[in-house]
């Protein structure tokens, strides 16, 4: 292979998270910690444990989705009496009562890209894991929608915050955030630090192993 | 045990800069660029760097001119519903204690950071950085300063949070009258402006010129 498509690991090479300088990564045994001479951040080939961590967090995800779903949202109580939302019965209400276009923003952030999100990880994980060297470019790109669009699925965590600061008791109906709110916010945090510690490079690496 | 790896060119091939793609790791041989230019990477198509044309100027005018509507959009009445003569108001940080107060101490604290602390952090932490390179003086903890604004980035959520007032505005509509207040309106120019300033950003020169300081 030629210096000018090889990967820096090839050439034992290492390129800092942070600030990107490529330095030589020295050769020892064991596991010391290298940092770069720039910045002063661990250097790592590659993520550590990336797939591990990734499984787990994805796993995780996937485990708090269900309550996120199935729990009420939000619980109004008007004069005489409450009424839980789950995200599912938001959408369908909107839908009833003309606004369609809310209705899809609430149902695509909340419920369709948190389920793309896992599904593409996890398609992601198991190409790595199986060594697949199809379409790289194009796992890569779907990775880089997957790390993108999974801070918008928050937004409804903040239309019920928002909700519940401009309700107040004594008004015409009280909001309160249901039990799902928590299970749905950390659900978000917990995929989108998945979708963080996924490393991308590794995708390329089984390329790499073919040609050698 | 602890130790640092070595830079892997010398200086006979400075001109040369030599970077890694950080999302398939091909290593990249990049002449001088002109101003404005971005190299991309051969293979997966990712922006290894641009060349941005007078980064601290422009991210320091910016940041200033965020930090100006940070504090309107943090301060002023956010929200007003009006219902026949009750009139609720709302600002930023009064939602986050009344959240706190009605025992909802986790989302409290989840719009407390994502909408209030960490713009803040960014904007403090790039003035930080680039006050003494404009002044050509230097700070201490310049470099933990720049890694924690590049970390906390995915972690900024104005933009979301502006959508949800959106919906939330929408879902109100039918009950009440919803009154956007100034607030809003910085609170979502500073969307922009925060923006702009992070653009502005040329992290390659940030980093030299912090690592030729050490």
């Amino acid at each position: 292979m030629n210096e000018a498509l090889s990967s820096a690991r090839q050439l034992g090479l290492v390129s800092c998270h942070d600030c990107h300088l490529l330095s030589r990564m020295p050769k020892v045994t064991g596991h010391p910690v290298v940092s770069c001479p720039r910045c002063g951040g661990v250097l790592h080939q590659r993520k550590p444990n990336s797939i591990m961590r990734t499984w787990a967090l994805v796993l995780t995800g996937m485990i708090f989705y269900v309550p996120a779903n199935v729990l009420p949202m939000t619980i109004t109580s008007a004069i005489g009496s409450t009424q839980a939302d789950t995200i599912m019965s938001g959408v369908i209400y909107f839908m009833h009562h003309g606004s369609w276009e809310i209705a899809l923003v609430i149902f695509t952030a909340s419920i369709f890209v948190p389920f793309l999100k896992f599904v593409i990880l996890i398609y992601l994980l198991l190409s790595v894991q199986f060594k697949s060297i199809k379409r790289p470019k194009d796992r890569t790109l779907l990775y880089r929608i997957t790390e993108a669009v999974g801070r918008w699925s928050m937004v409804d965590i903040y239309v019920v915050t928002i909700l519940i600061a401009l309700v107040k008791l004594g008004f015409l109906a009280n909001i309160e955030a249901g039990p799902a709110a928590i299970y749905f916010a950390a659900m978000v945090a917990i995929t989108m630090i998945a979708a963080e510690s996924f490393d991308p490079r590794l995708i390329w690496d089984a390329l790499e192993e073919q040609h050698e | 045990m602890e130790m640092c790896a070595q830079p892997p060119l010398d200086g006979a091939k400075k001109t040369m800069h030599q970077i890694a793609c950080h999302e398939c790791d091909l290593v990249h041989s990049i002449p001088p660029m002109p101003t404005r230019a971005a190299a991309c990477c051969v293979r997966c198509g990712a922006v290894l760097f641009r060349n941005k044309p007078d980064s601290i100027d422009r991210t320091l005018a910016w940041t200033i001119a965020g930090l100006v509507l940070y504090c309107v959009a943090v301060t002023f009445p956010f929200l007003a519903m009006k219902s026949g003569s009750i009139v609720q108001k709302t600002s930023l940080l009064s939602g986050v204690r009344n959240l706190y107060q009605q025992d909802e101490t986790i989302l409290a604290i989840l719009v407390l950071l994502t909408c209030i602390l960490i713009p803040l952090i960014q904007m403090l932490g790039l003035l930080y950085v680039f006050i003494p390179m404009k002044l050509n003086f230097r700070v201490k903890y310049a470099v933990p300063a720049f890694r924690l604004f590049q970390h906390v980035k995915p972690w900024s959520m104005m933009e979301i949070y502006m959508l949800g007032i959106l919906i939330a505005m929408v879902k109100l509509g039918k009950m009440a009258t919803i009154v956007p207040g100034l607030a809003v309106i910085a609170f979502g120019l500073l969307i922009f402006v925060l923006n702009f300033a992070i653009t502005a950003v040329d992290t390659h020169m940030v980093w030299e010129r912090l690592g030729s300081e050490s």
